[in-house]
């Protein structure tokens, strides 16, 4: 047993480099797999709320006629598994956290004008296919 | 994977036994060098289910004595045989109400410091 | 008789990292007794399991604790794949060994760390934490977590590994191997961290087995028992041997974790030298309906995990017997005419986790 047998380790490190990085300085490097934060494209969205029936917490919500996506950030613990239960795979885990904010609220997502439109476009036209479809039965059976 | 290369089978029996019978069983094993390697509770279809599993190091063995009892029925500890199995039996009491008797040291629901009496039993 | 008081420790104390509360019965600054308490952290998560569907759970699982966290999914994952006697498919198995491999190693580094800040060395406090630091970037780059990995599902793996990150674990065991030398020198060899460690709190043989201790804390005592050797996972191929001390002082608490450490990076290599090709998981059909037993080596040492299914989606209970919930009987007899300065350091050595004890 001896005594002082640090010294060599205390003394090296007093005249080496900082082994931190020197963030925000100096940007974080994240790896590709690094689970930061979830991210949506949203216009590929279709809705079924997948995610939502997913998420263990619950931070998820979907409303397909306003073709809006929400999630409660500080709920989140991005385990990812709605990431792999969606359908469309326009869910994505992203690397990097989220910048901070001054009030809590959650992130809402709305897809653009354009795809909204051409969805009710596709939504009256079935509409209107199904009625037709039923007048032709009508008249059929008469 | 190839048949050999498969692991092991160990033994990891559940017997059910009797209430009364726990404390003789307990005994015997405790003869045969065991030691309490968990005990636990579970709610299901109101009945109580205790296990007890014991472990045996020489051969990695497990055997869970299986109680399936009624909420009021009482069990009689098993402390004075195993003396740290009174941790199992307070965490029992405390978080499912089971009606066990005679533990030692008993702490009296301040175990567990939480507000709620028995919260999984629901 | 001398006058004895009753002192309260914790459940906020600078040496615990986590919520155990200790009321000491003292005798001058002797310790008579110990009677402790836990619950300042209970969640409720075994309770949750029946309002999760059981592929859910395995993130719930995860989320037990922070540092054992790889470990309780995967237990979890064990046990409802033996319900429903599921198949893992090779190289998810191996994968699941260097993954539990590379989760006790900076395990053991926290502790070491923590130990070493329990005895006052804040130095190499930072030493260690500075080599686990390398440890969690590893775990970054292949899984994406640095604590919590979410790579555990049921029937496999969610994430491959390729050539370049079993490089990049390679290479990072290369370089810690060589950085923990000085550590472990010191550890080892330093008079004043032996004086503080050496014959403080021992536990006999007997004692340990008489208390159902667990995992390195019985087997600094002399206890032969490493549930690894069992073979679940990739254990059954790959070769170690069970590290024990006959002392059972905190010092060779100390020794055994350090061992620990090598034997770790061993079998992570050899893990790698044999990590077959394949599949990274099996489709799962149907509900797990039954129940099972299954017991897994933690960095902390042995847990148990019981899952009982009814064939619907939901499970009716699942259970987590943590290894620190065993060891809290070996930990209050340690207690028992230690000093009251020791009392920290005593509690540290059992590698307490508070959150997976109290769930």
């Amino acid at each position: 047993m001896a005594v002082m047998k640090f010294i060599p380790t205390a003394l090296k490190n007093l005249f080496s480099k900082p082994v931190t990085t020197g963030y925000p300085f100096e940007p974080a490097v994240f790896p590709e797999r690094a689970r930061g934060h979830i991210s949506i494209e949203i216009d590929s969205c279709i809705g079924w709320g997948m995610c939502v029936k997913a998420c263990p917490l619950g931070a998820l919500t979907v409303d397909k006629l306003k073709g809006t996506w929400e999630i409660n950030r500080f709920d989140c613990v991005v385990c990812g598994y709605c990431v792999e239960k969606c359908p469309k795979k326009c869910l994505s885990v992203q690397t990097g956290y989220q910048t901070p904010g001054a009030d809590k609220q959650k992130a809402l997502y709305t897809k653009s004008p354009e795809v909204l439109k051409a969805e009710e476009e596709k939504r009256k036209e079935i509409v209107r296919k199904a009625a037709e479809a039923k007048k032709a039965k009508e008249n059929g059976e008469k | 994977m190839d048949e050999n290369k498969k692991a092991p089978e160990f033994e990891n029996t559940i017997v059910q036994i009797e209430t009364s019978e726990l404390l003789a069983k307990a005994i015997e094993l405790k003869k045969q060098g065991r030691r309490l390697s968990q005990a636990c509770a579970a709610y299901c279809e109101e009945k109580l289910e205790l296990s007890y599993s014991f472990a045996d190091d020489e051969n990695f063995g497990l055997l869970t004595l299986r109680l399936v009892l009624d909420k009021e029925t009482k069990v009689t500890s098993i402390s004075e045989i195993f003396p740290y199995a009174a941790f199992y039996e307070n965490e029992m009491k405390e978080l499912f109400g089971v009606n066990i008797e005679l533990i030692e040291p008993d702490y009296k629901n301040k175990l567990y410091r939480i507000r709620e009496e028995a919260p999984f039993l629901k | 008789m001398k006058k004895r008081s009753i002192v309260p420790y914790g459940p906020q104390h600078p040496v615990l990292p986590e919520p155990i509360h200790l009321d000491l019965v003292i005798e001058d600054e002797k310790i008579v007794e110990a009677i402790p308490s836990i619950g300042f952290v209970h969640r409720g998560l075994e309770s949750l399991v029946q309002k999760r569907d059981f592929n859910q759970m395995v993130y719930v699982a995860e989320r037990v604790c922070g540092i054992c966290s790889f470990g309780h999914g995967f237990g979890y994952c064990e046990a409802v794949e033996k319900i429903m006697g599921v198949e893992v498919p090779g190289r998810a198995k191996y994968l699941r060994t260097i993954w539990f491999e590379l989760s006790r190693l900076h395990s053991h580094l926290l502790w070491l760390g923590l130990l070493a800040d329990g005895f006052g060395f804040e130095n190499l406090f930072y030493q260690c934490w500075r080599i686990r630091e390398k440890v969690l970037d590893v775990l970054e780059l292949t899984t994406g977590g640095r604590v919590i990995f979410s790579v555990n599902k049921i029937g496999g793996v969610l994430k491959d590994v390729d050539e370049d990150m079993l490089a990049a674990v390679k290479d990072m065991l290369d370089k810690i191997e060589l950085e923990l030398k000085p550590i472990v020198k010191t550890f080892r060899e330093e008079k004043t961290v032996r004086s503080r460690l050496d014959g403080v709190g021992v536990l006999t043989k007997q004692q340990a087995h008489d208390l159902g201790c667990a995992g390195p804390f019985a087997r600094a005592s002399g206890i032969k028992s490493d549930m690894r050797k069992m073979g679940y996972a990739a254990y059954g191929e790959l070769d170690f041997d069970i590290i024990t001390s006959d002392v059972g002082d905190s010092y060779a608490r100390c020794d055994v974790r350090i061992g620990e450490l090598f034997q770790s990076i061993s079998i992570i290599r050899q893990a790698i030298e044999k990590l077959p090709t394949g599949d990274i998981a099996v489709p799962v059909k149907g509900n797990p309906d039954g129940e099972a037993f299954i017991r897994i080596e933690q960095p902390r040492g042995e847990a148990v995990y019981y899952v009982k299914g009814t064939g619907t989606p939901f499970i009716n209970r699942m259970r987590v017997r943590t290894p620190t919930f065993a060891n809290l009987a070996g930990l209050c007899e340690t207690l028992k005419g230690a000093d009251y300065a020791d009392v920290g350091l005593l509690i540290l050595t059992i590698d307490p986790c508070i959150s997976c004890t109290e769930r």
